[in-house]
C-alpha cells in the first residue's frame, strides 16, 4: 500500500462511545471520548484499571471482540473514517500504518514460529517483498532495537529471549513497515524497573528517528511524564482532563487529577510529617456510575444538587488544556494541602529478629525435562546479616530474581536456612520448618501477600477465613469469642462488619488486601513481612492500603518488613533500606543513607530509573546494558559486574573475578563495592529537586 | 533427547514387566488352572487328579519361577511325572525329551507357546490376527484423523459461532454413542430390511480376505464415530484457547489475513494438545476393535482376545497381552517425543 | 386385541408435520452454516440509536424462520404429549403409549423445571445451568432416565410386565404386539416394543434397565472420585517420591487394555478366589479415609467438637463398610454374618468394583494436576504460613476451589462408566445373563440382530440417551462455571 503524505493529525478521535453487550445488560466502557494525535507526537492516556484506557486503543484497532461495539462517535485516522472501513481496507492500515505493543511480550510473540519469521512477515503481507529484502529490513530493525547477535535473534524462538529481549522484539516489530501510529498499552508493565527504563529510552529515539505518532497508555504518570508531549486522564469511562504534560502536571484543573497526584509518593512526601491523601471510597462499577460527574461522590469539591445533575461537558481552560468538572474555575488550585494528621516518628525499640549470615542455597535439576541426574546449585540468599527493630520498617528493595521471596519464605518458615542463623527474641528459628515451630512463633512472624485476587481462598467466606486463623492460633475459647475478636478486626482494618459474610469475589482488590492484613494481624503479630502490597492495586488504593498498615504498625509496634521494587514508596514509608541483587545484599543503611550518594551503582541505577510524576525532579540519567542475569546461572565475581557503569573505575578484573566484602561507611551504612573511597565521594546525587 | 528416549524405554519395560506379570498372576491363578486341566484332559477329573496333571505340566511352581520361565530368563521345567512320563517345557507335545531339548524357552528366545483353542503357536495366531486388526485401524485412522481435526478446527476458529455449535453438537453426540450402540444402530439401519436402507452387510467376515466398500465402511465407521468426536472436542479446545492467544491478536493487528492467522498463527499451536490425545487414543480405540470385531464377527486380533479369554487359553491370551501392552506403551512413547517435536518450547532449551 | 400401529391415529396429522418441520429446520440450519461461511462480518459500529446492527438480507430472514420452525417443533412435541394422554388405550399408537405409561415422569420433569427456573438466580451454579440451551437439553435428558429409574425402582410405576417373564407366543415379535389371551384381565395388553429372543417385554426390560445402571453408575463414580481425589491431592501437593510412585501406578492402570482387565477380573474362576472382595476392601476404605481426614484436619484445634463429629460420621460408615466387604461366599469373613444386613450380590459387586478400578486412575491424573496448579497460589501460602496441617490446606483450600472442572468431569464420568457397564454386559460379563441391564440386553439382542432388529435398538437408543445427556449437562456446566 501506498503511504500518500498527509498533513493533517494522524488521529482524530471525536466522541468516541464504546460499549460490551453482555447477556444482561449493555456496559458502557467509554464515554464521549475525543483526541487528536499530530505527526511525531507522543499522547499519553492515564488512568486506573478499568477507566476504559486499553479500551480506546483497541477501538483505535477496531478490534473489540466478539461482545464490544462502537455505538457511537467517529474515529478518523489520517482523514478517513475507520468505523466504516471493510475488513480489507482495516487490515491495510493494521500492521503497516498502525502498530501495536501490548504489555505481556511473551504472550504477544507465537511460541512456535522462529522470531524472523514473525517479523519479516509484516513487510511481506503489506508490500510484498520478497523473503530476502524483508530478511535484509528485520535485521536491520532488530539492530535499531539494539539486540545483541541480530542473525542469531532472528533464529530463534520466543521462549529463547529474556523479557526484556522478548519486549524489544515486539517493538521491532512494530516499526518494521515504519508506522505512522503506534500504539503502545502499558509496554513496560511486567518487565524490572531497569529494564524498564532501556525499553523506555529506546522508544522514546526510535519515536523520533522514524518520526511515529505515538499513543501512550499507562497507570504510571511517571512513565507518561518521560514518554510523552500531551496527556489525557480518564477516570470511568470518560477523559476528565487533557492537556500538554507541564499544564497538567503543573497546573491541574480537575479534582481527580489532584488526588491522583496526592496519593502518590513523589519525593517529599514523608509517612510521619506529609503522610500521602487516599482517595475516598471506590472505583464506580461501569453500571453503578453516578448521574452527573462520575467522580462526585468521591470529590473533596463536590456540591450537591450541581455536581450531580445531568451530563458534564469538556471545558476549555486556557491555552491548550480541556477539563469535565464545573467547578474547575471557582476551586483555589493552589490552595496548600491540608494535611493529614501528622505523627511523631516512634523510636524504633529493641532488636526482635536478627539475621545472622544467612544463607539459603537451592539444588535445582540442571534442565527439568532431559535431567540426567546433574543438578546446579541456585544461591538464592548470600550471607544475609542484619537486625530489625520493634515498630520499625525495613524494606527489601530488588527486581526479580534477587531473592527476597526465598528470604521471605526462609523466615516464614517454608524453607529451612542453609546455614547462618535466624535469632527472634533471640530464640534460633532459622533451621525450624514451620510444622515444629510453636503457634506463638508463628502467630508473631506473618505474612501479607502481593496478588489481592489470590491472597483470599474464593470459595470461604471473608469471616470464615478470619476465624480460622484465629482457631489454629487458638485465640479465644469458643466459636463466639472468635466471632467477636473477628469483628474487631475487621473494624481495625476499616472495612464494614456485613463483609464477615461477604465471599471474596464481592470484594475490590483493596478491600481484599485490607482482610489479608486482618487476617495477618488475627494472632497479634509482632514481625509482618509484606510481599509488595501494593504493587497490584491501583494508586489510589495504594495510598489507602499504605497508611492502614503504617497505622496498624504504629498501634501494634509492630516490626514491618516491607518487600518492594518500587523506591519511591520505599523512600515514602521505610525507616531502614536493603538494596538486593541476585541474593546478594548490595547496599543497606537508613533511608536517607541510601537514597543520597554515595551509593551502590546497582542503587545508582534503580533510582534513576524510577520514573517520577514530578516535573520539576531532573534525575541523572543512568540506563543499564542488557538484563538482569539469571540466578541459575549467576556471573563470577561481582554479581553486578555484567551490566555496571562504574566497573572501569574499580578495575574490571577484580570486579570479574572477585566477590567484594561489604563494607561500612559512615554510621552502619554497608555497601558491597570494589569502588575506593575516593570514587564514592565522586558520586553525584540521582535525583535533585529544581529550585522552587 | 537421546537420554530421555532411553529413559522412557526403560520405564516403557519395566511397565510392560509389571503389567505382564499381573495378567501373568491372574490367568495362573488356581481355580483358572483347574479350569484349564479339565478342559484339556477330563472333565470329570477328581480332585487330586488335576492336582498332578498340573504339577505334571510345572504348573505347581511358584508363579514367580514359572514367570521367568514363560519370559525365558530361567529355564524351562523337567518333570517327571507321577506317570512316569518326562515332561519338559520346551519339548514339543509328544516328543521325547533329551538333550537337544532347549533349556530356555519363553518370550525371550521367541517361544510365545502354543494356543489350546486353535492348536496353533501363539506367535502364528497372532501375526496373522494383528495383521487384519491393522488393515481395519489402517482406515479407521485415515477416516478419524482427518475428519476430527477439520471438524475441531472448523469449531474452535470462530467460538460460538453457529458452524462451532453445529460441529460442537455433533461431535458431543458422537462421543456419546459407543461403539456397541452406533454399531447395533448402524447395523439395524443399514444392514436390515427394517428401515429399507440396506445397503451395506451387516458382517465382515468376507472383509477379512476382500475388503469392499459393502463389507468394511460400516465397522470402520463404527469405530472411527466414537473416537472422532473426542479428539474433535480436545482440537476445538484448543483451537478456541489459541484464537484468543494474545499472539493471534498481535497477528490480526499485524494484518495478517484470518485464513493466514488459521494456517500460519494457530494451527501448530492448536494441534500440539490433540497430537498427544489422538495417540494416547489408540489404546483406547483397542476397545472398539474388541467390541466391532465381536459385533461384526471379523477375526481380527479384538476377537482372537476374547476367543482367548473366555476360553482360558493361557498362552494365548498372555501373548495378546504382551502385543496390547507394548502397542499402548509404543504409542505413548511415540506421543511423548512428538510432543517434544511439535512444541519448541521444550525441544530447545 | 389388535397390534398397535406405531403412532395410532397421530399417523396422519402431528406426526408428518413433526417430520416436516424437523426437516425444514435442519435444512435451514445447513443452508444458514454454508451462508455464513460467504457472509460479510456484522460491523462494529452500532445503530445510530444505539442498538446493534443485526444481520440482514438472506441469512438474517433464514435465522428468524428458523428460530420459529424450532418453537414449532417444540409446540408440536409438547402437543403430542398432552393430547395421547386424553386418548383412550391403543388410540394414541405405541408411541402414545409409552408417552403415557412415561406419566409420573413428565410430571416430574416439569415440577423441576418449573421451580428450577423461578429460583435460577439463587441456586448458584445449577441456577445458571438454565441459562444454557444445551445444558437444559442435557440436565433434561438425564433427569428424565433418573426419574424414570426412581418409579420403576421404588414405585413400581411405568413398566407394563415383569421384565424377566416369558410369554409363549411373543418370542421376537415385532413392537405393539399383542398379549395372546387367557391372561389376568388386568394384565398390561400389549408388548409395547415387542418381545425379545426368550419372550420377555423389551419395554419392561429397558425401564428396569434404567434402574441397576442409575444404582450403579454414579455410586462407582462417587468411589472413583473418592480414590482419586484422596490419592491425588498429596500427589500433586506433596510431589517427589508419593507423586513417582503413585503416577507409576495410574500409568499402569491405564496402559492396560480396558476389556482385557475386565476378562481377566470378572470371570466366575476369578471371583470364586476372592480377588474382587479384597480389591474392594481397598477401594471402599477411601471414603472412610476421605471423611476422616476432612473432619478432622477442620476441628482439630477443637478437641471435643472433633470427636462427637468424627464419631457421628465414621461410626456408620464403618459398619457398612464391614457389611458390604464381608461375603460368606467368599474368603473375607471380618463380620459375624449374622449381623451382615447389606449383602450384595457378587456379580454387581465384581463390576462395581472393576468400574472403580479402572476410573480411579484418570480422576487421579485430573486431581493432581489441578493440586499442581492451586497449590501455587497465594492463599495456599497463606495457610502454610500460619502453619496449617497438610490435609487441611489439600481437602479445605485446595480441593474447594478446584470444584468447577471436578463437577464437570463427573459428569462426564458417569457416562462413562455407563458406557462401562455397558461394554460388560456387551460380553456378558458380571452382570447375571437375564438381567435387565441395557449392555446385557444388546448384547441379547445383537445375536440375532440381522433378522430381528428391533430387540437391540430400544436399549441402545436408551445408553445413547442417557450418555448424550450426560455430555450435554457436562458441557453446559462447564460453558456456564466459565462464564464468571
Amino acid at each position: 500500500m501506498d503511504k500518500a503524505p498527509y498533513d493533517g493529525p494522524i488521529l482524530e478521535i471525536d466522541r468516541l462511545s464504546i460499549s460490551f453487550f453482555t447477556r444482561l445488560r449493555e456496559i458502557p466502557a467509554v464515554m464521549n471520548f475525543s483526541a487528536s494525535l499530530q505527526p511525531g507526537e507522543a499522547l499519553g492516556i492515564v488512568g486506573e484499571s478499568g477507566c476504559g484506557k486499553s479500551t480506546v486503543a483497541l477501538g483505535v484497532m477496531q478490534d473489540l471482540g466478539v461482545n464490544g461495539r462502537i455505538v457511537g462517535g467517529s474515529i478518523k485516522f489520517k482523514g478517513r473514517e475507520m468505523n466504516t472501513m471493510t475488513r480489507e481496507e482495516l487490515r491495510d492500515i493494521r500492521g503497516s500504518e498502525i502498530a501495536m505493543i501490548y504489555q505481556e511480550p511473551m504472550a504477544s510473540l507465537n511460541p512456535a514460529m522462529r522470531i524472523g519469521k514473525q517479523l519479516m512477515e509484516v513487510p511481506m503481507i503489506h508490500e510484498g517483498v520478497s523473503k530476502e529484502d524483508a530478511y535484509a529490513r528485520a535485521l536491520e530493525v532488530v539492530t535499531d532495537v539494539k539486540l545483541p547477535d541480530p542473525e542469531r535473534m532472528l533464529n530463534s524462538f520466543p521462549h529463547q529471549l529474556s523479557g526484556g529481549q522478548q519486549q524489544r522484539i515486539v517493538i521491532a516489530m512494530a516499526l518494521m513497515s515504519k508506522p505512522s501510529l503506534l500504539i503502545l498499552d502499558e509496554p513496560t508493565t511486567a518487565l524490572d524497573v531497569t529494564v524498564e527504563a532501556a525499553v523506555v529510552e529506546l522508544v522514546k529515539d526510535l519515536g523520533k528517528k522514524y518520526g511515529t505518532s505515538m499513543l501512550f497508555i499507562s497507570h504510571n504518570l511517571g512513565l507518561v511524564l518521560e514518554t510523552c508531549d500531551r496527556i489525557c486522564v480518564m477516570y470511568s469511562g470518560e477523559a476528565v482532563e487533557r492537556g500538554t504534560i507541564e499544564g497538567v502536571f503543573d497546573e491541574m484543573r480537575h479534582p481527580y487529577t489532584q488526588a491522583l497526584f496526592r496519593s502518590i509518593p513523589l519525593p517529599g512526601a514523608d509517612k510521619n510529617a506529609r503522610p500521602l491523601v487516599a482517595i475516598p471510597g471506590n472505583f464506580p462499577l461501569p453500571h453503578e456510575r453516578p448521574t452527573g460527574c462520575n467522580f462526585g461522590p468521591r470529590c473533596d469539591y463536590f456540591e450537591a444538587g450541581r455536581c450531580d445533575q445531568g451530563h458534564i461537558f469538556m471545558e476549555d481552560t486556557g491555552f491548550d488544556h480541556e477539563t469535565r468538572c464545573l467547578r474547575h474555575a471557582e476551586i483555589d488550585w493552589n490552595a496548600p494541602l491540608v494535611a493529614g494528621a501528622q505523627t511523631e516518628k516512634p523510636a524504633p525499640g529493641r532488636v526482635v529478629l536478627k539475621m545472622d549470615n544467612l544463607k539459603k542455597y537451592y539444588e535445582v535439576a540442571a534442565s527439568a525435562l532431559f535431567s540426567g541426574g546433574s543438578t546446579k546449585v541456585v544461591k538464592a540468599n548470600e550471607t544475609l546479616t542484619f537486625e530489625a527493630r520493634e515498630s520499625e520498617t525495613l524494606a527489601i528493595v530488588g527486581e526479580s530474581g534477587c531473592g527476597k521471596s526465598t528470604f521471605a519464605k526462609v523466615l516464614m518458615g517454608l524453607e529451612t536456612a542453609t546455614s547462618g542463623e535466624i535469632l527472634l527474641d533471640n530464640k534460633s528459628i532459622g533451621d525450624i520448618p514451620i510444622e515444629k515451630r510453636d503457634t506463638k512463633t508463628i502467630a508473631d512472624v506473618q505474612m501479607v501477600f502481593q496478588n489481592p485476587f489470590d491472597t483470599l481462598n474464593p470459595s470461604m467466606t471473608v469471616g470464615r477465613q478470619i476465624m480460622r486463623a484465629l482457631e489454629i492460633f487458638k485465640i479465644g475459647k469458643n466459636d463466639g469469642e472468635r466471632r467477636a475478636r473477628m469483628l474487631d478486626l475487621l473494624d481495625l482494618v476499616k472495612l464494614p462488619r456485613e463483609f464477615a459474610g461477604r465471599m471474596p469475589r464481592q470484594l475490590s482488590g483493596g478491600q481484599k488486601q485490607r482482610v489479608g492484613i486482618a487476617r495477618a494481624f488475627a494472632g497479634d503479630a509482632r514481625i509482618v513481612v509484606a510481599d509488595e502490597p501494593v504493587s497490584a492495586l491501583d494508586v489510589s488504593v495504594q495510598a489507602a492500603v499504605t497508611d492502614l498498615l503504617m497505622e496498624i504498625q504504629r498501634e501494634h509496634k509492630t516490626t514491618l518488613l516491607f518487600i518492594s521494587h518500587d523506591l519511591s514508596i520505599v523512600r515514602y514509608l521505610s525507616d531502614r533500606v536493603m538494596v538486593m541483587y541476585l541474593g546478594h545484599v548490595v547496599e543497606m543503611g537508613t533511608t536517607d543513607q541510601v537514597f543520597s550518594p554515595p551509593y551502590h551503582p546497582y542503587t545508582e541505577a534503580l533510582l534513576s530509573a524510577v520514573p517520577i510524576a514530578d516535573t520539576k525532579v531532573k534525575k541523572k540519567h543512568i540506563v543499564l546494558e542488557g538484563d538482569i542475569p539469571s540466578a541459575m546461572n549467576p556471573p563470577p565475581g561481582c554479581p553486578f559486574q555484567t551490566r555496571c557503569n562504574w566497573k572501569d573505575k574499580a578495575g574490571r578484573t577484580k570486579c570479574e573475578t572477585e566477590v567484594p566484602v561489604v563494607r561500612t561507611l559512615a554510621n552502619g551504612h554497608q555497601i558491597k563495592c570494589h569502588l575506593t573511597d575516593a570514587d564514592m565521594a565522586e558520586m553525584e546525587p540521582v535525583i535533585q529537586m529544581a529550585a522552587e | 533427547m537421546g537420554l530421555f528416549i532411553l529413559r522412557r524405554l526403560g520405564l516403557m519395560i519395566l511397565t510392560a514387566l509389571c503389567l505382564t506379570f499381573i495378567v501373568f498372576w491372574l490367568t495362573n491363578l488356581l481355580p483358572n488352572l483347574e479350569k484349564l486341566a479339565k478342559t484339556q484332559g477330563n472333565a470329570r477329573m477328581s480332585d487330586e487328579a488335576v492336582v498332578s496333571w498340573l504339577e505334571n505340566r510345572g504348573y505347581g511352581q511358584p508363579t514367580l519361577i514359572k514367570y521367568g520361565e514363560w519370559l525365558g530368563v530361567l529355564p524351562g521345567y523337567v518333570i517327571e511325572g507321577q506317570d512316569g512320563t518326562v515332561r519338559a517345557r520346551c519339548a514339543p507335545i509328544g516328543a521325547e525329551v533329551d538333550d537337544t531339548t532347549p533349556a530356555f524357552c519363553g518370550v525371550l528366545q521367541g517361544d510365545w507357546g502354543q494356543s489350546t483353542v486353535f492348536r496353533n503357536p501363539v506367535s502364528e495366531i497372532i501375526a496373522t490376527r494383528l495383521g487384519l486388526t491393522g488393515k481395519l485401524m489402517g482406515f479407521v485412522l485415515l477416516l478419524m484423523i482427518p475428519g476430527a481435526l477439520i471438524i475441531g478446527v472448523l469449531a474452535g476458529m470462530r467460538e460460538g459461532s453457529r458452524l462451532d455449535r453445529g460441529l460442537s453438537t455433533v461431535s458431543i453426540m458422537s462421543t456419546a454413542t459407543p461403539e456397541y450402540v452406533s454399531g447395533v444402530v448402524l447395523i439395524a439401519v443399514f444392514a436390515t430390511p427394517t428401515f429399507g436402507m440396506q445397503f451395506f452387510k451387516g458382517t465382515a467376515t468376507s472383509a477379512m480376505e476382500n475388503a469392499t466398500f459393502e463389507n468394511f465402511l460400516l465397522p470402520v465407521v463404527t469405530i472411527a464415530l466414537y473416537g472422532m468426536g473426542y479428539i474433535a472436542r480436545m482440537t476445538r479446545a484448543s483451537m478456541t484457547e489459541v484464537m484468543t492467544a494474545q499472539y493471534v491478536r498481535t497477528a490480526r493487528l499485524k494484518g495478517v489475513s484470518f485464513t493466514n492467522i488459521v494456517m500460519k498463527h494457530a494451527l501448530r499451536n492448536a494441534l500440539i494438545a490433540p497430537f498427544t490425545v489422538i495417540m494416547l487414543q489408540v489404546p483406547w480405540l483397542l476397545n472398539g476393535v474388541v467390541i466391532v470385531e465381536t459385533l461384526f464377527n471379523y477375526k481380527g486380533f479384538g476377537w482372537t482376545l476374547v476367543q482367548a479369554a473366555s476360553n482360558n487359553d493361557i498362552e494365548l491370551l498372555l501373548g495378546v497381552s504382551v502385543v496390547s501392552v507394548f502397542v499402548v506403551l509404543f504409542t505413548q512413547l511415540i506421543s511423548d517425543i512428538g510432543y517434544v517435536f511439535l512444541n519448541p518450547r521444550i525441544r530447545i532449551s | 386385541m389388535e397390534e398397535l400401529s406405531w403412532t395410532g391415529s397421530f399417523g396422519s396429522t402431528l406426526i408428518p408435520a413433526i417430520t416436516i418441520a424437523s426437516a425444514v429446520f435442519l435444512a435451514g440450519v445447513i443452508l444458514q452454516l454454508v451462508m455464513g461461511f460467504f457472509a460479510p462480518e456484522v460491523k462494529l459500529q452500532a445503530n445510530t440509536d444505539g442498538t446493534l446492527q443485526s444481520r440482514g438480507g438472506l441469512l438474517g430472514q433464514l435465522e428468524k424462520i428458523n428460530g420459529q420452525v424450532f418453537t414449532l417443533i417444540v409446540l408440536l412435541g409438547a402437543a403430542i404429549i398432552v393430547v395421547s394422554w386424553f386418548m383412550p388405550y391403543g388410540k394414541a399408537g405405541i408411541l402414545g403409549e409409552i408417552i403415557k405409561r412415561f406419566l409420573p415422569v413428565w410430571i416430574a420433569l416439569i415440577v423441576t423445571f418449573a421451580l428450577s427456573i423461578t429460583f435460577k438466580r439463587k441456586l448458584g451454579l445449577y441456577g445458571k445451568l438454565f441459562d444454557s440451551t444445551i445444558g437444559m437439553i442435557g440436565f433434561a435428558l438425564v433427569m428424565f432416565w433418573v426419574f424414570t429409574s426412581i418409579f420403576v425402582g421404588v414405585f413400581d410405576l411405568i413398566a407394563t410386565h415383569d421384565p424377566l417373564q416369558q410369554i409363549s407366543g411373543i418370542k421376537n415379535k415385532t413392537p405393539g404386539f399383542p398379549v395372546p389371551d387367557g391372561q389376568d384381565a388386568d394384565f398390561y395388553p400389549h408388548y409395547l416394543l415387542g418381545g425379545d429372543n426368550l419372550a420377555r417385554d423389551i419395554f419392561s426390560r429397558v425401564v428396569h434397565g434404567s434402574v441397576i445402571v442409575m444404582l450403579i453408575a454414579p455410586l462407582a463414580t462417587v468411589f472413583a472420585f473418592m480414590v482419586g481425589i484422596t490419592l491425588g491431592l498429596p500427589a500433586g501437593y506433596h510431589g517427589g517420591k508419593l507423586d513417582t510412585f503413585l503416577s507409576f501406578v495410574a500409568n499402569l492402570i491405564l496402559a492396560f487394555p480396558v476389556i482385557l482387565l475386565f476378562y481377566l477380573l470378572v470371570t466366575p474362576e476369578i471371583v470364586a478366589t476372592g480377588l474382587p472382595n479384597f480389591m474392594g476392601a481397598f477401594l471402599f476404605i477411601f471414603p472412610l479415609i476421605f471423611c476422616g481426614v476432612l473432619i478432622n484436619s477442620r476441628y482439630k484445634t477443637q478437641g471435643s467438637k472433633n470427636t462427637l463429629y468424627l464419631a457421628i460420621v465414621l461410626v456408620p460408615l464403618v459398619l457398612i463398610y464391614l457389611m458390604v466387604i464381608s461375603d460368606t461366599a467368599s474368603p473375607l469373613v471380618v463380620w459375624p454374618p449374622a449381623l451382615d444386613f447389606i449383602a450384595i450380590p457378587s456379580g454387581i459387586l465384581v463390576v462395581f468394583v472393576s468400574v472403580v478400578f479402572v476410573n480411579s486412575p484418570t480422576v487421579f491424573r485430573i486431581v493432581r494436576g489441578l493440586a499442581l496448579d492451586i497449590k501455587t497460589r497465594d492463599y495456599v501460602a497463606a495457610a502454610q504460613t500460619r502453619g496449617e496441617g497438610t490435609w487441611y490446606i489439600m481437602l479445605w483450600e485446595i480441593l474447594p476451589n478446584a470444584r468447577g472442572p471436578l463437577i464437570v468431569d463427573f459428569c462426564l464420568r458417569i457416562g462413562y462408566t455407563t458406557i462401562l457397564l455397558g461394554t460388560l454386559g456387551f460380553f456378558g460379563l458380571g452382570l447375571p445373563p437375564e438381567s435387565p441391564d441395557w449392555g446385557s440386553t444388546i448384547n441379547e439382542g445383537r445375536k440375532l440382530l440381522l433378522i430381528y432388529a428391533h430387540p437391540a435398538l430400544p436399549p441402545a437408543i436408551a445408553l445413547l440417551s442417557l450418555v448424550l445427556g450426560l455430555n450435554l449437562l457436562a458441557d453446559g456446566l462447564r460453558e456456564e462455571s466459565l462464564k464468571d
